[in-house]
């Protein structure tokens, strides 16, 4: 239900909204002004963003484009299933909560800028930091390749033809996010988050009256979904009926909840807070976001209703969009999903830059690199991981971004022993960390090619039972028994263990907003009781 | 964040603000294992995957989990305030 021609009005209000976030991208440089020649400015914004900013830029780093369309795609293909979704962006804050402080304290003590940083730090081996950094960059980069076809898919909604309009949108998004850092996408997001809140909640009000309520919406849904097929051919379903449908949602759910805080660009979000309470305070507000998604969610079962017939799998919301709102807000809603592309793959690649820059530059080929020095390759890093992106995406059919983003998941999951291990106790090994992760990255890899990338919900026959699961939990599972076995194994033959510079108190320092509370920080007594 | 409340710098906290917090039962860090509901609440999916009970036209499968999102963030909340 493409439009053939092209729609003047909605064009003109996108390329106004999204003029106006490119020279919010420029601007950016001057916001809370520091020097952008350090790496710590330019690509964690100077650790200094409070309560407000950090929703803005979570909520814009997490709930991303992609997300808003492929959600909705996906119920709108196989029903229930594709509602993971929601208990997922749920059980990942608790999980957040406890962590993320623990780590934010740690790393604004010792400067760490990544992941890895801390990896390297805890367990005194550059090369379990290595490995976390390549798997970290491996997961990011599809990552940033589907945020361009969130793009993509509004631009020809609106019915332009070519390349020209993504490559110049990128092009622009790769100049400010060069000369910005995190500024941009932080300063952007606030304009993102707007723009999609006021769409989303339009939709699920408006379109809803037009077809006559969500008990029908359900309904007619509920009819639908038993005759569609899904990628591996079972039917669809509006309530999961077995117990496979049960171990695959709930695995889903929590696979990608543990994974989620393990994306470099997730922890970039969570390292330029300011303290500890403000992530703490963000774990409580930042649900918000995951009642929209739940929301977003359910556009798939009004598309089924409204008797949509997508022209591909992922313009289920655009075709909605265009079907029941006027040009104008058309416009409107494409550039939030627009934006909402360009804020994720701003942070994503700088998320990116960071680690090639700490952990791959400056530990292997120039240790004697000065701070301006590393901040100049950590932007330069950042364009050619955008440049790489956008090829990739020009070039390869989209199905490859796809199924390594899938992959990017299970990998990056593969780094949790490492980093929450290390983040709660000292006791696991490094070395043995290390064949952890081996075993969960090999395991997890041939899972997902022997279901040929269809589905990410592997079914495994053991002791005579049948366990379905999303992979990823099945390669975790053997990545954690690998570590914690070759802890005990290593301790026993005496293996040298690393040399830990993290001291235990350094993960509980508040660190908290100095400058939020002068008088209090000024006279303490007083206050006090 | 209560604004007239200091946040006790970073040096941790002195030994009458430890005795006032146990009085209170603030600082445990069992308030901890109140996080854990959400994970059985929604982990438990044979609990909920059912088409009734209906609330304004949801099935039940899906207001229960819409529910869970105000649920968690009000728990988390509680302890964030336990805990500090």
């Amino acid at each position: 239900m493409i439009a053939t021609s092209v729609n003047g009005v909605a064009l003109a209000v996108f390329v106004v909204l999204f003029a106006f976030v490119t020279v919010m991208g420029f601007v950016a440089a001057r916001w809370r002004r520091g020097d952008l020649g350090v790496l710590n400015e330019w690509g964690l914004g100077g650790r200094r963003f409070g309560s407000v900013v950090t929703w803005f830029l979570l909520g814009g780093d997490v709930y991303t484009a992609y997300t808003f369309i492929a959600v909705p795609a996906l119920v709108f293909a196989i029903g229930a299933q594709g509602f993971f979704a929601l208990p997922y962006t749920i059980i990942v804050y608790p999980v957040v909560f406890i962590l993320m402080p623990r780590l934010w304290a740690v790393a604004s003590k010792h400067g760490y800028v990544t992941p890895a940083d801390f990896v390297k730090g805890r367990y005194g081996s550059s090369t379990l930091g290595l490995t976390t950094a390549l798997t970290g960059l491996l997961a990011t980069m599809p990552y940033i390749a589907l945020q361009l076809i969130g793009i993509r898919v509004v631009i020809a909604a609106m019915g332009i033809k070519g390349d020209w309009p993504l490559i110049s949108a990128f092009v622009i998004l790769a100049a400010y996010t060069y000369q910005s850092g995190l500024r941009a996408p932080a300063l952007i997001s606030i304009v993102k988050d707007t723009l999609i809140y006021v769409t989303i909640l339009v939709a699920v009000i408006y379109i809803p009256i037009k077809l006559g309520g969500y008990g029908k919406i359900f309904d007619a849904a509920g009819n639908a979904l038993p005759h569609k097929t899904g990628p591996t051919g079972k039917p669809g379903a509006l309530i999961p009926g077995n117990d496979a449908a049960y171990g695959a949602y709930a695995t889903l759910a929590l696979g990608s909840a543990l994974a989620l805080f393990m994306y470099p660009h997730v922890i970039t979000g969570v390292l330029s807070a300011k303290g500890r309470n403000v992530i703490r305070r963000n774990a409580t507000i930042l649900p918000a976001y995951t009642f929209l998604l739940g929301l977003i969610a359910l556009l798939g079962y009004m598309a089924i209703a409204a008797g949509i017939k997508p022209s591909s799998p992922n313009s289920v919301v655009p075709d909605l969009f265009v079907k029941y709102f006027p040009s104008w807000f058309e416009g409107f809603a494409f550039a939030a999903i627009a934006i909402g592309a360009l804020v994720p793959a701003a942070i994503m690649s700088i998320a990116a830059a960071n680690l090639f820059t700490r952990n791959v530059y400056r530990e292997y080929i120039r240790p004697q690199a000065s701070d301006a020095e590393e901040s100049q390759v950590a932007k330069l890093a950042s364009l050619v991981v955008k440049g790489g992106a956008l090829a990739f995406i020009l070039a390869l059919p989209t199905k490859y971004a796809i199924d390594l983003q899938l992959l990017g998941g299970v990998w990056v999951l593969q780094t949790l022993p490492a980093i929450v291990g290390g983040l709660l106790t000292r006791w696991l090994h490094r070395w043995a960390l290390l064949a952890g992760w081996a075993a969960g990255m090999a395991t997890g890899t041939l899972m997902a090619v022997d279901l040929d990338f269809k589905s990410s919900v592997y079914q495994l026959n053991i002791f005579g039972t049948s366990i379905t699961a999303y992979e990823a939990i099945f390669a975790f599972v053997l990545n954690v028994v690998v570590s914690v076995a070759l802890t005990l194994l290593f301790d026993l033959l005496r293996v040298r263990r690393g040399a830990d510079e993290t001291a235990a108190s350094e993960y509980e320092e508040r660190g908290d907003e100095p400058t939020a509370q002068p008088p209090a920080e000024q006279a303490p007594a007083l206050a006090r009781g | 964040m209560e604004p007239g409340r200091p946040s006790g710098g970073s040096t941790g906290i002195g030994d009458s603000e430890r005795a006032r917090r146990a009085r209170a039962g603030t600082g445990s860090r069992l308030w901890y294992l109140l996080l854990l509901a959400p994970f059985v609440g929604l982990l438990w999916v044979p609990f909920y995957a059912d088409a009734h009970p209906r609330l304004f036209g949801f099935p039940f499968f899906y207001w229960y989990q819409f529910a869970w999102v105000p649920a968690t963030a009000l728990l988390t909340w509680f302890v964030l305030r336990r805990v500090r």
